[in-house]
């Protein structure tokens, strides 16, 4: 059991809780810094790029775990930002910026058309918001062939090696510096986010997902708050685009597709909503399931004789993974291992409906 | 004559949309859940019928699977909400839109599983047959689903209007809490919803599979009902059946008149200018609470 003594204002908003955390987190820190000594020693670095791609799947999750998980709006087209910041960064670099600029604008630029394009439909919340970007991410595809010029079209475009001060990083030849490099920005944008949430901004969008009414009755600007979302969440994407486009090497028309999207949002519902964590934890489930299916069919093959070949099984187990979560533990990943943690932390005290939240069900309280 | 004919066959597309999202519409009005996988239900119902109707499976005879597989899918819709959807009462949208996508995944896995993932077409007694009339030919499928559709919205409108159980419905489609307090038993009245849109699904699903042949990924057709729904306006039952005559209608038009690539774009184009301007739909029913 631990106590924490709060002994300035600042303790309430302070990055961490307490020193073990602090130091937890340190440890953590430590250990991402120092995995690819790991496949340095053993010489194959295949299953660093893996990590990698949930590194960067984590970011893209962080994104919509903005909108979504602290904002309450619920998208099902952020591979469409994420497309956006893909494509720039190509053109850009084409155009022969350096890679330190053409990044970070590429997703500003992603951000700032993705919050035009959700300006007309923020007014809208819920389903309504859900359908509006379903319908973007399904035109998507349609519109990377329209934009040829731009895009490569159905032909694809390959995407240009990055070269920070003459050092080349590309996945395939230099590995580990592209971990690294995915890596810090996962890392600057954890710290990003963790320090908006601690903002007044922050705790307007909260204020958002947990009532529209009373945010309203507290003076938040509901519309400028959430196109401030959009446009941070868009911003992200499109960076995770961009970063996916390097981990590619080739994208196409079909290459951020509604499956992405959908699989996002699958992604952070079963990490976790509402928490940062919740990205890592569901990229982390995203990136072992199709693995784990491989070794399992090995496995069945090689000991039985049995051969599994059903095509779309790593999706319908994903997703009866997800209804599995939403009906037993909405929380998500996250939330299991913070109930856990708080059984032991109050040791004795712990009761059932701790974590229980408010349900609504008349209409009436529903009609926002 | 070839854009009555266009018309025509638009029509009879449409009807089938239009009837995917009225299923859709009758659980969103009476349980305020979003069914994202009504496409799929609507496909599972194409199935059941296939596997009871086709002679590589059962091989009944026709009239008799059409009531069974509509029977089943009902059954089936009533079970998803008693088993599932019941437990989710209460908590938000966005949570029951992302269950009932990932359901949707489950569905299209299980059809392939047991139908595989060929595209399989109903076997239909009248298959082939014309109806001519003044130059214009229509298949017999194409009346029968524009006969089917109408009958049904008919149907559907004396069943909310003139049943006990249809105004049970409305009354807890209104107001839940009120609901209760006159002795409605809201969680079957909402099983039975579903129960009702099964078997529109159903209805939906054979229509569409007498037309052409159906695969597994036609459940993405939903996504189009959505489109359907949200032009007529949610929760509105004749906007349902519009969204989708125009979606119907738009499709082959775009195609034929427009620039190549326009009739994939037109249904979502549509869907968006409607939301950018009438948020509501164009039957709008929203409320909104000031503060």
């Amino acid at each position: 059991m631990r106590f924490v003594f709060k002994t300035s204002y600042d303790a309430d908003i302070s990055l961490f809780k307490h020193r073990a955390q602090a130091v937890w987190y340190g440890l953590l820190l430590l250990l991402v810094l120092a995995t690819p000594l790991y496949f340095v020693l053993i010489g194959d670095a295949y299953l660093l790029g893996e990590i990698t791609g949930m590194l960067i799947l984590a970011i893209a999750g962080m994104a919509l775990m903005l909108l979504t998980g602290h904002t309450g709006l619920p998208s099902l087209g952020h591979a469409t930002f994420m497309a956006f910041g893909c494509y720039l960064n190509i053109n850009l670099l084409g155009a022969g910026l350096p890679w330190l600029i053409a990044f970070p604008l590429s997703g500003l630029i992603a951000g700032a058309l993705g919050t035009m394009i959700a300006l007309p439909v923020l007014r809208l919340h819920g389903v309504y918001l859900a359908l509006a970007t379903l319908a973007m991410s399904i035109l998507t595809s349609d519109f990377v062939v329209i934009a040829e010029p731009w895009t490569g079209g159905i032909a694809g475009a390959a995407v240009p090696d990055i070269n920070i001060f003459g050092i080349e990083i590309n996945r395939y030849s230099t590995p580990y510096k592209f971990y690294y490099l995915v890596l810090a920005v996962a890392i600057l944008m954890v710290w990003f986010y963790r320090n908006l949430l601690r903002t007044p901004t922050g705790r307007s969008f909260t204020a958002i997902r947990d009532s529209e009414i009373s945010a309203r009755a507290m003076g938040i600007n509901l519309t400028r708050a959430k196109a401030t979302s959009f446009f941070l969440s868009a911003t992200t994407a499109g960076l995770a685009g961009a970063l996916f486009g390097h981990s590619a090497g080739y994208v196409t028309n079909e290459t951020f597709d509604l499956v992405m999207s959908i699989t996002l949002l699958l992604m952070i519902v079963i990490g976790g909503l509402g928490f940062i964590h919740g990205a890592f934890f569901g990229a982390i489930v995203v990136g072992i399931i199709p693995v784990a299916i491989a070794n399992g069919r090995t496995f069945l093959s090689t000991t039985f004789d049995v051969n599994i070949n059903v095509p779309g099984l790593e999706s319908a187990l994903f997703a009866f993974i997800l209804v599995c979560f939403i009906l037993f533990e909405p929380m998500g990943l996250y939330g299991r291992w913070l109930k856990i943690r708080t059984y032991f932390e109050l040791f004795p005290f712990y009761r059932k409906d701790m974590f229980k939240r408010q349900k609504s069900y008349l209409k009436t309280d529903r009609v926002q | 004559m070839d854009f009555l004919q266009l018309i025509l066959s638009g029509l009879a597309n449409g009807c089938v949309y239009g009837l995917i999202a009225l299923g859709f519409v009758l659980i969103y009005k009476a349980t305020e859940a979003v069914n994202f996988a009504q496409g799929d239900f609507m496909m599972l119902g194409a199935f059941v019928c296939i596997g009871f109707t086709n002679h590589e499976y059962m091989g009944l005879n026709f009239w008799l699977a059409v009531p069974l597989s509509i029977l089943v899918m009902g059954a089936l819709g009533y079970l998803f909400n008693w088993g599932i959807l019941r437990h989710m009462f209460g908590q938000s949208q966005t949570s029951i839109v992302i269950l009932t996508i990932a359901m949707g995944f489950i569905i299209r896995f299980l059809a392939g599983a047991i139908w595989s993932h060929e595209p399989t077409s109903l076997e239909i007694p009248f298959a082939g047959q014309e109806v001519r009339s003044g130059g214009l030919v229509l298949g017999i499928d194409e009346v029968l689903i524009v006969v089917v559709t109408a009958f049904l919205t008919l149907a559907f409108f004396l069943f909310f209007s003139r049943t006990r159980i249809g105004l049970a419905m409305q009354a807890a489609s209104q107001n839940q809490l009120a609901a209760y307090y006159m002795g409605i038993p809201v969680r079957r009245v909402h099983s039975l919803v579903w129960g009702l849109s099964g078997m529109t699904a159903a209805v939906a699903g054979i229509l569409f599979a007498s037309k052409g042949a159906i695969d597994p990924s036609t459940g993405l057709l939903g996504i189009k009902a959505f489109a359907a729904a949200a032009i007529g306006g949610f929760g509105s039952l004749p906007g349902a059946l519009l969204g989708g005559l125009i979606i119907g209608l738009v499709e082959p038009l775009a195609s034929r008149y427009g620039p190549p690539g326009v009739s994939q774009i037109a249904p979502y184009a549509i869907l968006l200018l409607v939301l950018i301007f009438r948020p509501g739909g164009i039957f709008s029913q929203t409320q909104r609470k000031k503060v």
